[in-house]
């Protein structure tokens, strides 16, 4: 899932300046699974906007609502009267849905409320990490399932570097060294002969090197009005 | 390749080793800023004691004048360089660019680097590049001299630059059985030298090397082991405790702080500990020229160039052999 942490509250407030009228849109998919802009934030947000506004003398009026998926515009149809109503959009999504909003109502004025930060999965209760950063041509098959695009600090296709030392990556204590991790897995499931050729250079064309990117399914395109 | 007689760079450091004689090389940290006088005294330090002399490239992630810039300036010293080239600073495109500038100024080693994380140095807001990564890099380098092409196939119309090139090893970064099959990739890719990371621990490194020797690894590629001198125990004890990837025994911090015991004299003191941290270094020299498959010795006096001489003058290596003749293959 896409995990995203909310900005701090005094950032949230110079982001919405002097609008009278603020509409907080959270969002129901995975900003709701990392706590960061679900329904619950949306009402804390709304209510500490609120508060605050009233406290520096310069009330605002501030509504909330909260969409299934904030990232398809088809899911922001609901909410076009309280997008009207209001003089700025802040929304709790992750920087697909903000720019969703924007782009679904283009005279509204959006501004971003979270941090989008990673790709990734929840290891415990209230702790997340990086697992893909959507490079665009996997090679998890080659790496006992360890992505080293997104987990080692130099994106290594060749690793270790000679900062791995006891499992840990040379950038600090707190981070698992990828290619350990790939050694041992691949070692364990007796597939070390996977990481003995040399991984030729990355074609990052892929990534986002090569522009932004855009995937166009023919198959699956509806057809265009006039042309048969 | 008749204009080199058979070499494939013919750098000195290339005819040393395929002389087969023990190699010396050293290391030139370039200053952070734009002195040329600093090179120049840095590199009369080393002149006559080594065949060539790393220059770092950005070294621990902190800005200093390019390995490029300061291994003209060296060469035109008279002192060898090797530059260094990490990928953390470049693209294929910056890397391969850099390559044809410092082979048109006479620049004929490199050594291929991952290089260190931005975190550690003065600018951690940095982006990091890592394009590629330090094999392919070797494998890139070795691609422009031996099939005349860029990495991107295209054929290279004209000079085409010819390096002696060398990686890096660390023998005590983990996992450690996985290290001496990583040189085994890294000699693959065509690294005709490896230097390794500092060696204090001789017995690990010795266990790194009998599998090294076992794959024949050593047949494939010049190994030169890195010492370094210590200067305080204090030293000693930060790569023990702080320096991820560097194995500093005990005994090793111990001899050191052994060596001022009993010294009041704040200067005495330090010049005891300098003295010891050349002998330890010059002992270790002394056991590496007895293992099997080492090739040479790397000398990284950071910020002590001057430790160099008196080092290569203790491990019975100077004067520096002189080789002319042509290869016999
Ligand atoms: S290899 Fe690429 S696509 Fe696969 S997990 Fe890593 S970043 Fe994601
Ligand atoms: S220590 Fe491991 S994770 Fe960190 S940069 Fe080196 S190889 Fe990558």
């Amino acid at each position: 899932m896409i995990v995203a942490e909310q900005k701090p509250l005094e950032e949230i407030r110079s982001l919405t300046g002097d609008a009278k009228r603020v509409l907080v849109v959270g969002c129901g998919t995975c900003v709701t699974v990392c706590f960061a802009g679900g329904a619950r934030e949306a009402a804390i947000v709304t209510a500490s906007l609120r508060m605050a506004s009233k406290i520096d003398g310069h009330e605002k009026a501030v509504t909330e609502a909260t969409v299934q998926r904030q990232c398809e515009w088809e899911y922001l149809d609901e909410i076009a009267e309280q997008v009207r109503h209001a003089d700025l959009v802040l929304s709790l999504g992750c920087g697909v849905g903000v720019q969703a909003l924007a782009e679904r109502y283009p005279d509204a004025v959006v501004v971003p409320g979270l941090n989008t930060t990673f790709m990734g999965l929840p290891l415990e209760q209230g702790v997340w990490a990086e697992r893909c950063a959507a490079c665009g041509q996997c090679i998890l098959g080659l790496t006992g399932g360890v992505c080293p695009i997104a987990r080692c600090s130099k994106q290594l296709l060749n690793g270790p570097c000679g900062g791995s030392s006891k499992g840990k990556c040379e950038v600090n204590p707190e981070i698992d060294c990828a290619w350990q991790m790939i050694y041992d897995k691949l070692k364990s499931q007796n597939r070390l002969h996977l990481i003995m050729e040399i991984t030729p250079p990355k074609d990052w064309r892929t990534s986002r090197d090569g522009g932004p990117r855009k995937i166009v399914r023919e198959d699956l395109r509806l057809p265009v009005a006039g042309k048969v | 390749m008749s204009d080199l007689n058979g070499y494939k760079s013919g750098s000195n450091l290339e005819k040393i080793l395929r002389a087969g004689h023990f190699a010396v090389t050293a290391e030139l940290g370039p200053p952070k800023n734009a002195d040329a006088e600093v090179i120049r005294k840095k590199a009369a330090l080393l002149k006559g004691c080594v065949e060539a002399a790393n220059i770092t490239d950005n070294q621990t992630a902190i800005v200093r004048m390019s390995s490029i810039g300061a291994g003209a300036l060296a060469l035109r010293e008279g002192l060898e360089p090797v530059m260094q080239m990490t990928c953390r600073d470049r693209n294929r495109l910056g890397m391969q660019g850099d390559l044809l500038g410092a082979y048109a100024l006479g620049l004929r080693n490199i050594l291929c680097l991952t290089g260190d994380h931005q975190t550690f140095g003065n600018h951690p807001q940095a982006k990091n590049v890592h394009d590629m990564d330090s094999v392919q890099l070797v494998q890139m380098v070795v691609g422009l001299r031996d099939k005349g092409c860029f990495q991107c196939g295209e054929e290279i119309k004209g000079v085409v630059p010819r390096f002696f090139v060398g990686a890096a090893e660390n023998p005590f970064g983990d996992p450690f059985e996985f290290r001496p099959l990583r040189l085994g990739k890294k000699a693959k890719a065509g690294a005709d030298f490896i230097q390794t990371q500092m060696i204090y621990n001789v017995p690990k490194f010795r266990e790194f090397m009998k599998r090294v020797v076992d794959l024949g690894v050593h047949k494939q590629t010049y190994i030169l082991a890195g010492v370094g001198p210590l200067k305080t125990p204090g030293a000693a004890k930060y790569m023990r405790d702080q320096v991820p990837g560097m194995d500093v025994p005990d005994e090793i911090v111990e001899r050191m702080e052994t060596a001022g015991k009993g010294i009041e004299d704040k200067k005495a003191k330090a010049a005891a500990y300098r003295e010891e941290g050349l002998k330890i270094c010059i002992d270790i020299i002394h056991q590496m020229r007895e293992i099997e498959g080492v090739a040479g010795a790397h000398i990284m006096a950071i910020e002590w160039e001057e430790a160099v001489k008196p080092i290569v003058e203790g491990a019975g290596l100077l004067p520096r052999p002189v080789v002319e003749a042509v290869p016999s293959t």
